[in-house]
């Protein structure tokens, strides 16, 4: 059976983006991939969280798509992380309704990946900054898988942006039609 | 006396209603239909019509209004930018067609006074026919249509000369009372004449813009719309005497009204008012050309007459195809223009009889071009039955095609911009949204134009407003009246006759609201609710809830409502079952209210309850406590 994949997009200002924009383009055109835009859906915050717990239990492997902003998500995918992870359906003695599950980060850096090193500007890699959500997934019993990402988005020419892209619809791909371990 | 002006409009109106239809299902177009209907009532078919031309006479008006009509359309800038077509296009046209006809005349053996006599009257085309197809197929604002346009406006001003020249190229004595009726104004010396003209121009153009606004503004504040039409009609019939006092042509007076009243907030509404006289009037030209062809003269002189019809038009397109052609223009646009145009005009009729009074032309010739005249007229539909066809032709051998000259509409419309209305405009427009303001209140109107806002006057329901403030071109129509039917009424007609747009309505309650949806908008208000909301929240906040908890618990419960309100929108056509649904939501209600409660969560405490998480780590304690 393949895996259904829910990626939940949060990308304040889409009409500005482009690495993002791109990327959801090329998910929204895997069969099998549900592209989710929190910030359309929720233009107020007013995360339904019934709603949002439905469509993670029809879900296999679920993405959180972003740009990275201050070394974390959007505020939007916070908010959903603080209302929709429930203690006691997320996490918790009873909480188990996300166990077995994937979580990949899909997220654009700006900066390019040197400066996300031990030597450059951030000095730690995306990776390490990814913590808490790797965190999260534990906490959840999900998998937590090798998270995509896009560094150096500021300089990136049009025609690398869709070689990207294309990794990236084609690591949905996989995802989806990964045999369950 | 009334009995058979009864009688005659009986007659006129059964025999358009009766044709009209049945040519325009058979793709004839309405002109066709009308000329075919006249023919059909005339001294040569039922010989019913009574006196043609004294109803052709009082039909001409409608030319009048649709020259004001066309003016209201063409703001003064457009008109200046258009002056090139009009003085090329327009007179060469013109020119070459004289010459053309007139060489055909001396080629017969005319004396070379009549041949260029002729050939000026015939180079007139039909200002009612080829305006009323353009229309009737939405071509206006093609290439090819404002190119015809250019053309009859400068046949228009061409009428005065040509009016002054023809009395010089007389072979014998006139025999009607001397020059046409000028009345007063023939009696002025030359120069008084020239001031004259110049003043009603000037009348025209000054007065339009100084005197009419205000005006139509206290017309418009009585609120009686027959006093409004009947203003538009008096203005338009003002100017049209006021032309003809001076030997001016009427059409090109009401053109030059209309292009004045072209930046008024009342364009629409006289738009929507002038309309239905001037459809009504223009068929009844069509009929009376029809029923005035004399079918005595074309059976006496069968070959001569359709010899001279066929060359008439032959020329006439030519010398418009070769214009075209010459000066490069895109092979449909000259096609569309050649065929428009090929025919001879109302003003030839005109011509006709002053220059038969003037002894220019001998009757029996006279007579016999009105004929071809009308036949000619009724040529054109037929000829531009095959345009279609051959136009897709043309269009897929000439490569790249030209795209339409369009002119840029707004993309929204408002209808009803009181205090509702208002704040939705402020909002687009301060996102740089192009909004077009339909409504009826002028103090509203007054204050928001002298802020730059594009208002127009006029009630929004009305089909023909609509369509004048640009719905057909609209993406979304957004309807905040303030009186519920109406709202249906215009939610209803958009969704008739402008699909494309998207429709956002103001309902006044939930009943309302269910009716909205059911009218066919796509998305509602309530206009009381949100403030209605806000209010609640503030009072909650005043009641000790912290602010952003009474925010979030507003904003649930709209939620809910909202949920609530559209499932029973939905679910409302028949009676039994909104009743069902309605028990069922407030039970649904209740039992969400009853859900939250068990869960240990009120309503407006939604989200980040810890109280499940504590309790689990305070069990987790204990039990390690038990262990240890």
């Amino acid at each position: 059976m393949p895996q259904r994949i829910l990626v939940l997009l949060a990308h304040p200002v889409r009409r500005r983006s482009r690495a993002n924009a791109a990327l959801a383009e090329a998910a929204r055109r895997v069969e099998g991939v549900r592209l989710h835009d929190l910030y359309d859906a929720y233009p107020d915050f007013l995360i339904d969280v019934e709603a949002e717990q439905a469509l993670l239990l029809e879900h296999d492997v679920i993405v959180f798509q972003h740009p990275i902003y201050w070394y974390s998500s959007p505020a939007i995918l916070k908010e959903w992380q603080d209302l929709v992870l429930e203690h006691g359906f997320a996490y918790g003695r009873e909480g188990t309704a996300l166990a077995g599950k994937s979580l990949l980060s899909a997220v654009t850096a700006g900066g390019g990946e040197a400066s996300y090193s031990p030597g450059g500007l951030n000095r730690r890699s995306i990776e390490e900054f990814l913590r808490p959500f790797e965190a999260t997934a534990r906490l959840c019993h999900m998998r937590w898988l090798p998270p995509f990402i896009l560094h150096g988005t500021h300089l990136l020419e049009p025609a690398a942006l869709e070689r990207h892209a294309a990794d990236y619809a084609a690591l949905l791909q996989d995802l989806r039609d990964m045999v369950e371990a | 006396m009334s009995e058979g002006f009864l009688a005659q409009a009986f007659v006129y109106l059964l025999a358009a209603v009766a044709t009209v239809p049945i040519a325009k299902r058979l793709g004839l177009g309405s002109v066709l239909g009308y000329l075919l209907a006249g023919v059909a009532i005339g001294p040569f078919g039922l010989n019913l019509a009574g006196n043609a031309g004294e109803v052709m006479h009082f039909a001409e008006f409608g030319v009048v209004m649709m020259l004001f009509l066309v003016g209201l359309e063409l703001r003064p800038a457009r008109l200046w930018a258009m002056r090139g077509p009009v003085l090329g296009a327009g007179g060469l046209q013109v020119g070459l067609t004289a010459a053309a006809v007139g060489g055909i005349g001396l080629a017969f053996g005319y004396d070379w006074r009549m041949a260029l006599a002729a050939g000026l009257i015939l180079a007139m085309s039909s200002t009612a026919i080829a305006l009323q197809i353009l229309a009737e197929r939405g071509l206006q604002k093609t290439g090819g249509g404002e190119t015809t346009f250019a053309v009859l406006l400068f046949q228009d001003v061409a009428v005065i000369p040509i009016l002054t020249v023809l009395p010089l190229l007389a072979l014998a004595p006139a025999t009607g009372g001397g020059a046409h009726d000028e009345g007063w104004i023939a009696t002025l010396p030359p120069w008084g004449q020239a001031i004259a003209v110049l003043g009603a121009v000037a009348a025209v153009v000054v007065g339009g813009r100084l005197l009419t606004r205000p005006a139509f503004r206290i017309i418009a504040e009585t609120k009686l719309r027959e006093i409004f039409t009947a203003s538009a009609l008096l203005l338009v019939v003002g100017i049209a005497l006021l032309m003809e006092a001076v030997g001016l042509s009427p059409a090109l007076g009401a053109f030059l009204g209309g292009v004045v009243l072209a930046e008024s907030e009342f364009r629409h509404e006289l738009e929507g008012d002038i309309e239905p006289f001037k459809g009504l009037l223009l068929g009844l030209f069509f009929l009376s050309v029809g029923a005035g062809i004399d079918f005595a003269q074309v059976a006496a002189a069968p070959f001569t007459v359709a010899g001279l019809v066929l060359l008439l038009v032959l020329v006439k397109a030519a010398v418009l195809a070769g214009l075209g052609l010459a000066t490069r223009r895109p092979r449909t646009e000259v096609l569309l223009t050649a065929l428009l145009l090929s025919q001879g005009g109302e003003f030839a009729f005109v011509l006709l009889a002053f220059a038969t009074q003037n002894g220019v032309l001998p009757v029996a010739e006279a007579s016999l071009l009105v004929s071809v005249v009308a036949l000619s007229m009724l040529v054109t539909p037929l000829l531009m039955m095959t345009y279609g066809r051959l136009a897709d032709r043309l269009a897929d051998a000439d490569l790249p095609p030209e795209p339409d000259a369009i002119e840029p509409q707004g993309s929204v419309v408002i209808a009803g911009f009181g205090r509702f209305g208002q704040i939705i405009g402020r909002l687009l427009m301060a996102q740089g949204h192009t909004v077009t303001v339909l409504d009826h209140d002028m103090e509203t109107i007054e204050t928001l134009r002298s802020f730059g806002f594009r208002v127009f006057y006029g009630d929004a329901s009305r089909l023909d407003l609509l369509q004048a403030a640009g719905a057909a071109e609209a993406a979304l129509v957004v309807v905040a009246t303030d009186a519920p039917e109406t709202t249906l009424s215009i939610i209803g007609t958009v969704r008739r006759h402008f699909p494309q747009a998207e429709i956002l309505a103001r309902a006044a309650d939930r009943n309302h609201a269910y009716a909205v949806i059911e009218a066919g908008a796509h998305g509602m208000v309530r206009e009381t609710f949100g403030s209605a909301l806000e209010l609640g929240v503030e009072a909650l906040r005043r009641l000790g809830l912290p602010a952003y908890e009474a925010e979030r618990a507003g904003r649930l419960f709209r939620r809910h409502d909202l949920r609530t309100l559209h499932r029973l929108g939905a679910l409302r056509g028949d009676d039994g079952r909104y009743r069902l649904a309605v028990r069922e939501a407030s039970e649904r209600l209740s039992a969400v209210l009853e859900r939250d409660k068990a869960r240990g969560r009120i309503i407006h405490s939604e989200g980040w309850d810890t109280t499940s998480l504590v309790e689990e780590v305070r069990r987790n304690a204990a039990l390690k406590q038990a262990e240890g």
